[in-house]
């Protein structure tokens, strides 16, 4: 194999998703599974406070959420809650290392931390009619539409590792972000989850 | 045998047009869709369905329900197969195969059947009297004996072909149980827009209305079933589950569900469907209608087939529309058994009602003798006839004390006894919570007393029997849960009208006192399912035990696959009448989950085969995996233990990627070490509090080993932190403490020092790192490199530097744990198999050779290096590793102040030592002993034990690390390992066997 | 199946978290200065009350954030959940 064609390699990669996906069934599935193209994964430490977040906001035009929970977008840049001072910055993979410098220099005379974690985690979309039945067979966060909907953020248990769950839709649709190496056994687990509704993989 | 000689030629809530073949015993037998096993087999006339569990007494169909403790049978085959299935619960379907258990040849002829002769010689206790001695006997002969003889089933040995679904939800309010209050509940719950979860273990909700012929509103009651189920259909918060028991009640309102979703399918039909689901449910509020368990009369041979609760045989009548006999004997200490005797009559049945109360209900009775049924009032049964079948009974005027008979006893012949002694409200949920369970005089029974939790009890699980009371009782709990839940609904449901009932005092009635005066109880059975008798009961009390609990475990009563659902009452009130006390200070045993038994399949769900841990895999375990690794388990982490090549055994494949690395290239996979990001103005300081050495002093640059201790001064973990700024630090860890080193960080800069600006994030995902040692390391990596000098100057030992490697961003740090010179080179996880990929092929002509876990032990272990968690067991001090020199004075540090406690400063610690064994070829095993003086058999005192024990290629002999009692002192010395069959003499040396100096690792 | 609030993340099942001791056990400021006794105290003594205990807990399958709870250990019944460093909002009970 040409040494370009595998340059880089997704937590996945081993799985041949293209082959399967297609193979499913084309209508009608319950859920769909799509592993998402790499994106730029920021850890941002820091704050609260009137300094950090107006930071934050003048390098990626999001002010990071306060609230527990709770996400904030802005365009293909996301803020992710995952503590009271700490946040996942999202965005497109090309703009990874611009970005983080320019985080750096912004935040530079903060008590912050800013971390390169693009790599660590893998993203999974589950969408479909049942994908929130998938989750409750592996979670046991309350994703009742009234308690988590689309820009809800929870950190938890699933299944047999630890999950960062975003709904990105209320249709619904949820991105999984899971530890790069706990990625497949998620897979295998999200697939055997979904067999009983009929399961489609997209790529 | 098609033909039901005992259906009714209408009613019923089965499908007549689906007629289901199923076999019993060999025997082929149809019923009707809707029928469970029991209703089915009682259609034919089979009323003879087991062997109890320690007489093997004939058994047959006593309940129509979960209370069940005689009809257990195995169901299903092969890989299918169940045991102790309740047949009045396993709904009918195609092909069902069942048989019975606790018999051998057949159920008929059981020659285990001997015992019941020998009943007397079984009194309460016997195993605790007769097993007990001499106790060698126990595990040999009495336990398989036993074992043998106990029966109850068999389970399938092949795996087990079905899936089985874990669910995780919440509700506002749970409602378990789908009768007339839990209806009612879910109603008036559900109408306020609540999230409402109706649990009903039937097929289909209604509970015992589904086998009455009570009117609601002027209709029968299925109707108003039905309306409501559409109404709670129309509710879109509303989840109604059938077939589903909740069986277990856990704290704060956790509780635990098994929905059997396609029991009552042909095996293998279910496609990806699972057989059974198991809900973990937190419910804000619960409302427990359970219901409530018939109690049976205690008579002698009052376990005969064709002896049922009155209820029950109500339900076959009226639900399965199956005539349980031809001739009924219907005894009773209570109004409920007049409706059962009166649908018995209706349905063809000749009737007698034997009443142990003087005065029976009028308008019942009435109701009853217009149907020419006979009422024998202030009677009670003596004993029932017949062997395989009731054939006959004795009843008996009861004298005054009614503790005797007066006048001639008279008997009756029949084929059915339909028996109610009251009944017992299911509180085993509500106990489950932690309620306290109260005695209540007036109706005879156990009441659920205050809420601890959440919850709240209606119906007749709360001892409220009339329907029309059930129905507002549920009604209003249901809208007192949703409101606590925080919803309301203005204006009031209305409440169904049904037909006034007013009722006679049931008499606190137990047992039949013996024919005459003296005469032994021993047939006048308690708990069916353990074959406790009365006798047993009283035995018990007359031996002096008086708690409940101790009756229970000497007796055995309850502590059946029922936890004595059917029994625990009665012998509640046996005890306290042997031992003249109220039931009330006798007190209840401890319910506890599960409610029914739950298969293994549900609880373990999903996490079966590849899924039952997760397996970690690194970016490189593909190239891994293609060239043949054998895999060690490091944690949940695959890690290649050593990479064979054809016809090559461990050892020899170990020995060439030892020999490799010291000789050409070796290159190992080290993405599993953990690596955390540490970044703060205090980073520094902080990183001195928690290393037993200096790290302020680091320059940028630079990189220190360190070691962690826990603040009792033991060794935790130890790794390489390198300064890659002023404020900016990278810690590496053990694979196993990864995760435990972050936590330990996190905890002490959360809870003790929140005042040091400090930050960690986990970067152990972040980075593949390979990692390559030997003479030619440099020159490869120099071939692939840009941007970095990688000359012993610009970047030396225990330094790191930036640069690309074959393209790639990395960071290249100069450490070691081969004592080779060494270059690990950290690269983003995603081009991980791309850079190990690269170096294998440009590594080519240096003998770059992979070395697996394995190797990487004998590499470093030639060196001394330790590893957390194999030469330490967190009773191992710095010191005790030699490594006294790392323990900085100039600073305080977690654990340093234990390092001064007086057992920590002993001479006669166990210190980290080597051993070289005097046949070289020897290797040790790892955690033999060495012990003081070698005597012929154990006890030996032991002085120390080995750590770590190889053959080291390098070095052509054996090598071992252990901790010996004073070790440092006794470098020279012989020492002594005794093993199984031999004795193996070593010399005790310092713990470094390869180029002491460290001349290698800087080069 | 305990449930317990975290102040950032909300109700959370137990199996989130993780169980970190009695709480309000502080580390002396001088540790070399501590007699083996007391530094013994510090390091291995801890109350166990049969009743309402002051604890900290861990939200290791959320935020990360560490916190102080105060639990009945017979119950089980949580009556409190504050942060770290601050005084408890009620006393514990209970045979020691």
């Amino acid at each position: 194999m040409p040494a370009s064609e595998y340059l880089r390699q997704s937590a996945l990669a081993a799985l041949g998703l293209a082959a399967k996906a297609g193979a499913g069934p084309a209508r009608g599935a319950g859920v769909i599974l799509r592993e998402c193209a790499p994106r730029a994964q920021l850890c941002l430490r820091g704050g609260p406070g009137a300094d950090f977040e107006k930071a934050v906001e003048g390098v990626l035009g999001v002010r990071p959420p306060l609230e527990s929970g709770m996400s904030a977008r802005n365009g293909d840049r996301t803020l992710l809650w995952l503590g009271p001072d700490e946040w996942l910055a999202v965005l497109p993979d090309e703009r990874s290392e611009e970005v983080l410098s320019r985080l750096r220099d912004a935040l530079a005379p903060l008590h912050v931390a800013v971390v390169d974690v693009s790599h660590s985690r893998a993203v999974v979309e589950l969408s479909g009619a049942h994908a929130r039945s998938v989750l409750q067979k592996g979670c046991h966060l309350d994703l009742h539409p009234s308690r988590f909907r689309a820009g809800s953020v929870a950190q938890s248990k699933f299944a047999r590792c630890h999950v960062l769950l975003h709904q990105t839709d209320d249709a619904p649709a949820y991105d999984l972000y899971i530890q790069r190496s706990f990625a497949r056994y998620l897979w295998s687990w999200l697939e055997d989850a979904a067999a009983e509704f009929g399961v489609t993989v997209e790529v | 045998m098609n033909e039901q000689r005992f259906r009714l030629f209408a009613g019923g809530r089965i499908d007549r047009e689906r007629a289901v073949r199923f076999d019993f015993d060999g025997e082929r037998y149809t019923g009707f869709a809707g029928d469970t096993v029991a209703s089915a087999l009682l259609a034919h006339g089979v009323h003879l369905v087991g062997r109890s569990f320690k007489y093997h007494r004939p058994r047959g169909i006593l309940s129509a329900g979960a209370e069940e403790p005689n009809a257990l049978l195995q169901v299903g085959r092969g890989a299918y197969t169940l045991p102790n299935q309740r047949a009045t619960q396993v709904e009918l379907y195609a092909g069902l195969s069942a048989t019975s258990q606790n018999r051998w040849p057949s159920l008929r002829f059981d020659a285990g059947a001997v015992s019941s002769l020998l009943s007397p010689l079984f009194p309460a206790g016997f195993y605790y009297k007769t097993f007990m001695w001499p106790p060698s006997f126990w595990l040999r002969h009495y336990e398989p004996l036993i074992r043998r003889a106990a029966g109850l089933g068999r389970s399938p040995t092949e795996p087990d072909p079905d899936r089985y679904e874990k669910m995780h939800v919440h509700c506002d309010v749970l409602v378990v149980g789908a009768g007339a209050a839990g209806l009612a509940a879910a109603l008036s719950a559900g109408r306020t827009g609540a999230r409402v979860m109706l649990a009903d273990e039937q097929s289909e909700p209604g509970g015992w209305l589904l086998g009455s012929k009570t009117a609601i509103d002027d209709a029968p009651a299925v109707e108003w079933i039905a309306s409501a189920l559409e109404d709670l259909r129309s509710m879109p918060e509303v989840r109604v589950l059938p077939r589903t028991t909740v069986t277990g009640y856990y704290d704060h309102n956790y509780l635990v569900a098994l929905e059997r979703v396609g029991d009552h399918l042909p095996p293998g039909t279910g496609g990806a469907r699972p057989r059974q689901r198991l809900w973990k449910i937190r419910a804000r509020q619960v409302v427990l209608a359970t219901g409530a368990h018939e109690r049976p009369l205690v008579f002698r041979n009052n376990d005969r087939p064709g002896i049922m609760l009155a209820g029950a045989a109500r339900q076959y009548v009226n639900r399965y529309a199956v005539r349980p006999g031809e001739s009924a004997v219907v005894v009773t200490n209570n109004d409920s058994a007049y409706p059962a005797a009166i649908d018995l009559s209706d349905c063809g049945m000749q009737v007698h009602i034997v009443d142990v109360r003087s005065r029976p209900p009028e308008a019942m009775a009435a109701a009853a003798r217009q149907r020419s049924i006979e009422i024998f009032a202030g009677h009670a049964l003596v004993a029932a006839h017949g062997h395989a079948r009731v054939r006959e009974v004795t009843l008996a005027s009861l004298d005054a004390a009614r503790t005797g008979y007066t006048g001639t006893p008279r008997r009756l012949s029949c084929d059915l006894v339909a028996m109610s002694g009251g009944l017992n409200p299911a509180v085993h949920l509500f106990s489950q919570s932690r309620g306290r369970i109260v005695y209540s005089p007036e109706r005879g029974c156990f009441v659920p007393g205050e809420s601890v939790q959440a919850e709240r009890s209606a119906g007749a699980a709360n001892g409220t029997f009339p329907l029309a009371y059930c129905l507002s009782e549920g009604r209003e709990a249901g809208k007192a849960a949703a409101a606590a839940a925080g919803f309301r609904k203005r204006g009031g449901l209305r409440s169904p009208k049904v037909e006034g009932e007013r009722e006679q005092p049931a008499e606190a009635w137990w047992i039949s006192p013996p024919s005459r005066a003296g005469a032994p109880l021993n047939k006048h059975f308690v708990d069916f399912q353990n074959d406790v008798s009365a006798a047993d009961i009283a035995l018990a009390a007359r031996e002096g035990y008086r708690s409940v609990e101790h009756v229970k475990r000497y007796t055995t009563t309850g502590m059946g696959t029922d936890q004595g659902k059917t029994s625990n009452t009665n012998a509640i009130a046996i005890i306290s009448q042997t031992l003249g006390v109220d039931p009330s200070q006798v007190g209840v045993t401890t319910f506890r989950p599960p409610y029914t038994p739950l298969t293994f399949g549900a609880l373990a769900g999903r996490d079966i085969g590849e899924l039952a841990d997760p397996v970690r895999t690194t970016p490189m375990h593909d190239w891994h995996l293609a060239h043949g690794a054998a895999f060690e388990d490091v944690g949940q982490w695959k890690r290649p233990w050593y990479y064979p090549a054809a016809g090559e055994s461990m050892q020899d494949a170990v020995d060439r990627e030892c020999l490799a690395a010291r000789n050409a290239i070796g290159i190992l996979d080290a993405t599993t070490l953990g690596k955390i990001d540490i970044q703060g103005a205090d980073a520094a300081e902080f990183l001195d509090r928690i290393y037993t050495n200096g790290f302020r002093k680091l320059a940028p640059g630079r990189c220190r080993y360190g070691l962690m201790c826990g603040e009792d001064g033991m060794v935790f973990d130890d790794g390489v932190t390198a300064r890659l700024a002023d404020r900016h630090f990278l810690m590496s860890t053990t694979t196993g403490g990864a995760a435990r080193v972050l936590a330990w960080l996190e905890e002490w800069s959360q809870t003790e020092w929140p005042e040091l600006e400090v930050y960690f994030n986990s970067v152990t995902e972040q980075y593949a790192v390979a990692s390559i040692s030997g003479p030619f390391a440099r020159a490869l990596l120099e071939e692939l490199a840009t941007g970095i000098d990688l000359g012993p100057e610009a970047l030396p030992f225990m330094s790191w530097g930036e640069g690309r490697v074959a393209g790639i961003p990395a960071r290249i740090v100069r450490v070691s744990f081969t004592g080779e010179s060494s270059f690990e080179i950290n690269v983003p996880s995603d081009y991980g198999l791309y850079l190990w990929t690269t170096l294998m092929r440009a590594g080519a002509r240096y003998g770059i050779t992979p070395f697996g876990t394995e190797a990487m032990h004998v590499l470093r272990a030639e060196k001394g290096f330790i590893i957390a968690g194999q030469d330490t067991d967190g009773t191992v001090t710095p010191d005790d590793l030699g490594l006294g020199r790392m323990v900085s004075r100039h600073k305080d540090f977690i654990g340093k102040r234990s390092l001064a406690r007086p057992d920590c400063r002993r001479a006669d610690r166990k210190q980290l030592v080597g051993l070289l064994t005097e046949d070289p070829q020897t290797v040790l095993p790892e955690g033999a002993q060495i012990v003081d003086r070698v005597l012929p058999r154990p006890p030996m005192k032991m002085i120390g034990h080995v750590t770590s024990s190889y053959f080291s290629a390098n070095l052509g002999r054996s090598i071992a690390l252990a901790l010996l009692r004073g070790g440092r002192e006794r470098h020279g010395e012989r020492v002594v390992l005794p093993l199984p069959k031999r004795r193996v003499a070593a010399t005790v040396t310092a713990p470094v066997f390869y180029d002491e100096q460290g001349e290698r690792l800087r080069a | 199946m305990l449930l317990i609030h975290c102040p950032w993340c909300g109700p959370r099942n137990e199996d989130e978290f993780s169980y970190g001791g009695e709480a309000h056990i502080v580390r002396p400021a001088a540790p070399e200065a501590e007699s083996d006794a007391q530094w013994a105290d510090y390091l291995f003594m801890r109350t166990n009350r049969k009743g309402l205990n002051l604890e900290r807990w861990v939200h290791t399958h959320g935020c990360g954030r560490w916190f102080n709870v105060a639990r009945d250990t017979v119950t089980h019944r949580i009556e409190a959940v504050y942060g770290m460093g601050e005084a408890p909002p009620v006393q514990s009970r209970g045979g020691g």
